[in-house]
């Protein structure tokens, strides 16, 4: 689960990282009251959205007053902001950080997430903060310092002190970094994160460091002892299908194809998309219903694939261990009878009586496609969504 | 011969007496799995159909002489359970349950490290022997007895690979699921040493999917020391980068873990990888 800026940074204020001052805005006049409060000088207006590069597509201005802070936040909130990482429909901004203005001497990068190979946690400090980090690990990898950190013992400090003599810092402000390094460390372990950035992670005039961007993610499978945590989660921020196909706890993530798909399995799920390709389709959507889909999880399906407006096609493909292919027909058959489907569905299943299955089909006077492979469902399918669609 | 798996095991399910559980001990019995009983915590000294439950598993152990775990319990309990039946000596330790927190995992990893316990999982289907037994939820139906191997990251993809081989009148020697999570206690390079030692096992079917570098990892292994035929699939290769496609491990981040670069490097070290599930059964009996 991803949370916005503000909200990372007032959770690793807690744990003692140093972060500027600033606070969150949902109005113009709150913009202004936050900008006041910070002592009317310069403050800087955020956008906050869950995506990064915010500052290049106009998400991150400077004001030199109140009222200016006013004026930006007016501009921000309600705008549609277009990053890299948002794809070209942008997102809309809610709300906005106003924060300190601060005078900066260098820019660092820090981050901590679970190495999958190592199995433990790594801290990644870079001199070349303030850029996309991972355009520093594809050209100047050796930039990248790392730090792997024994469960057992946890981040020890010469660790931290290695990363942050690395960097350049003096023996006053590596205390500091350490310091700060033990901080982000604790705040991952308490909260489950999956990751935590800090970038850039600035050093001051005066000699101090702090978060000037933060970006925390969490481990979705750690959420249910992490009520708190929970509580942080923008709805406004994910797709409105993909909302609603979690609370039936439907694997669902929408892509902008034009064929339909429902699969139990992520892996086979993942493998009908690409079969689809192959064949010279493009999936709608991923969709894994489960290992013991029954009929109200595919109607369930059925209502989320048909309320995608760019679906022209529906592929099935079950692959029935447990689940039995008798039942799933059944299943099918009732959703497409009670929700109206006019879509053209190909059923590719295999498993326990399939047989009787691909008898339930044939006999419910629905016209569905069968097929016995992968990939004759996908070259099928991929006919059927490029047909012009039946005269309603 | 089989690996990890075979007539000389005695299993115990954790978790026996719930739903998933029970329901899928009496699968494994039906195959001709030796189950010796059950352990939940204060349900020891009952009885669930003919196998004994005990509160804790060095009981159950030292009681059934049990030498394997299959564990079916909710996530929130399932890190726990492992360290339990590795502390009891198990050799084999297989978790299905989905949805363990990483940081969990994490410890259970390092709580494991220089054992002598094998962990498989978690959330992954577990692993067949066919016509010796089986430990989770594999269908032992679809499944011949044969001399070809699988390791899959991927439950529904393990079966499909099963089909496929069965269907051509290929049999399996063992198949194994990984699992599809970012932390795992048996890796493809472990599974694959397993079949490189097994006499019974002539080829391999590798299935792996989009996120991290295991794939990688094993196709330099496969280039340096493997010498049996392997078939790969790789899933996802239409996935979309930042997106976590159903299993918590597969996701393409910061340009890592493309299902196109596993395809290369498995490629690379002489592996025959496939474009769809359904080839994969046509491409063993090409390379056997």
């Amino acid at each position: 689960m991803k949370i916005h800026e503000y909200q990372a940074k007032a959770i690793l204020s807690r744990h003692g990282v140093p972060v500027p001052a600033g606070e969150v805005a949902f109005t113009p006049a709150e913009a202004l009251e936050i900008a006041q409060r910070l002592g009317g000088g310069r403050v800087v207006v955020k956008a906050q959205i869950h995506a990064g590069g915010r500052g290049k597509g106009g998400g991150v201005k400077l004001a030199r007053s109140p009222e200016e802070a006013e004026r930006i936040a007016r501009a921000m909130i309600g705008m549609r902001l277009v990053t890299h990482q948002t794809g070209p429909e942008g997102r809309t901004v809610s709300r906005v950080l106003v924060e300190s203005g601060l005078e900066m001497t260098r820019e660092l990068y820090f981050g901590l997430v679970v190495d999958r190979a190592a199995r433990c946690p790594v801290l990644m400090a870079s001199p070349d903060g303030g850029v996309d980090i991972e355009a520093v690990a594809e050209q100047t990898p050796e930039r990248i310092l790392k730090e792997y950190v024994r469960p057992a013992v946890g981040l020890m400090p010469f660790q931290a002190r290695k990363l942050a003599f690395a960097l350049g810092l003096d023996g006053a402000q590596a205390q500091k970094a350490s310091k700060l390094m033990a901080s982000v460390y604790e705040a991952f372990l308490q909260t489950d994160a999956s990751l935590i950035e800090i970038n850039p992670l600035v050093l001051t005039a005066a000699g101090d460091l702090l978060a000037l961007d933060a970006k925390m993610t969490f481990d979705d499978s750690a959420l249910g002892r992490h009520p708190d945590l929970r509580e942080l989660r923008d709805l406004g921020e994910e797709d409105p299908l993909e909302v609603e196909a979690s609370k039936y706890s439907l694997n669902y993530i929408r892509l902008d194809g034009s064929i339909g798909c429902m699969v139990n399995g992520a892996g086979l799920a993942m493998a009908t998309m690409d079969v689809i390709k192959l064949a010279g389709g493009a999936p709608a959507n991923f969709l894994d219903v489960g290992g013991g889909a029954n009929a109200e999880q595919i109607r369930n399906a059925f209502k989320i694939l048909m309320s995608d407006g760019n679906v022209r096609a529906v592929l099935i493909n079950v692959f029935g261990g447990i689940l039995r292919c008798d039942i799933l027909a059944q299943g099918v058959v009732a959703a497409v009878k009670e929700l109206h489907v006019r879509v053209p569905i190909v059923v590719r299943m295999e498993g326990t009586n399939v047989a009787e299955g691909k008898r339930i089909l044939s006999e419910s006077g629905f016209r569905f496609a069968t097929a016995d492979t992968m990939g004759e469902a996908a070259k099928k399918v991929v006919e059927l969504a490029h047909q012009p669609p039946p005269a309603a | 011969m089989a690996i990890l798996l075979d007539k000389a095991t005695r299993l115990l399910v954790q978790g026996l007496t719930g739903r998933e559980g029970a329901f899928h001990a009496g699968q494994a019995a039906a195959y001709g799995t030796t189950i010796v009983g059950g352990v939940t915590p204060g349900k020891g000294g009952t009885m669930q159909g003919e196998w004994p439950i005990f509160n804790t598993v060095a009981e159950a152990v030292r009681e059934t002489g049990a030498n394997a775990s299959v564990i079916f319990v909710p996530p929130a309990f399932a890190a726990d359970a492992i360290m339990e039946a590795a502390d009891a000596g198990l050799g084999l330790v297989v978790c299905i349950t989905e949805g363990i927190p990483t940081l969990d995992m994490m410890r259970v990893l390092a709580f494991l490290e220089g054992g002598p316990s094998r962990l498989i999982g978690p959330n992954c289907p577990g692993l067949i022997s066919p016509g010796k037994g089986k430990a989770g939820i594999i269908p032992g139906h679809i499944c011949r007895e044969g001399r070809v191997g699988i390791v899959s990251k991927s439950g529904t993809l393990t079966y499909e690979a099963i089909h496929s081989l069965t269907g051509l009148g290929i049999g399996q020697s063992t198949c194994v699921g990984i699992g599809g999570d970012q932390l795992i206690g048996t890796s493809f390079i472990d599974a694959l040493t397993l079949f490189a030692r097994d006499a019974e096992t002539d080829a391999v079917v590798m299935i792996g999917e989009i996120g991290g570098t295991a794939e990688e990892e094993a196709a330099a292994f496969i280039r340096q020391s493997f010498k049996k035929p392997v078939v790969g699939f790789i899933a996802g290769q239409t996935a979309p980068p930042g997106r976590r496609m159903g299993h918590a491990g597969a996701i393409i981040a910061g340009g890592q873990g493309t299902a196109a670069e596993k395809v290369a490097a498995l490629t690379a070290a002489g592996v025959t990888v496939v474009r769809s599930p359904d080839e994969i059964g046509p491409a063993i009996a090409a390379r056997l």
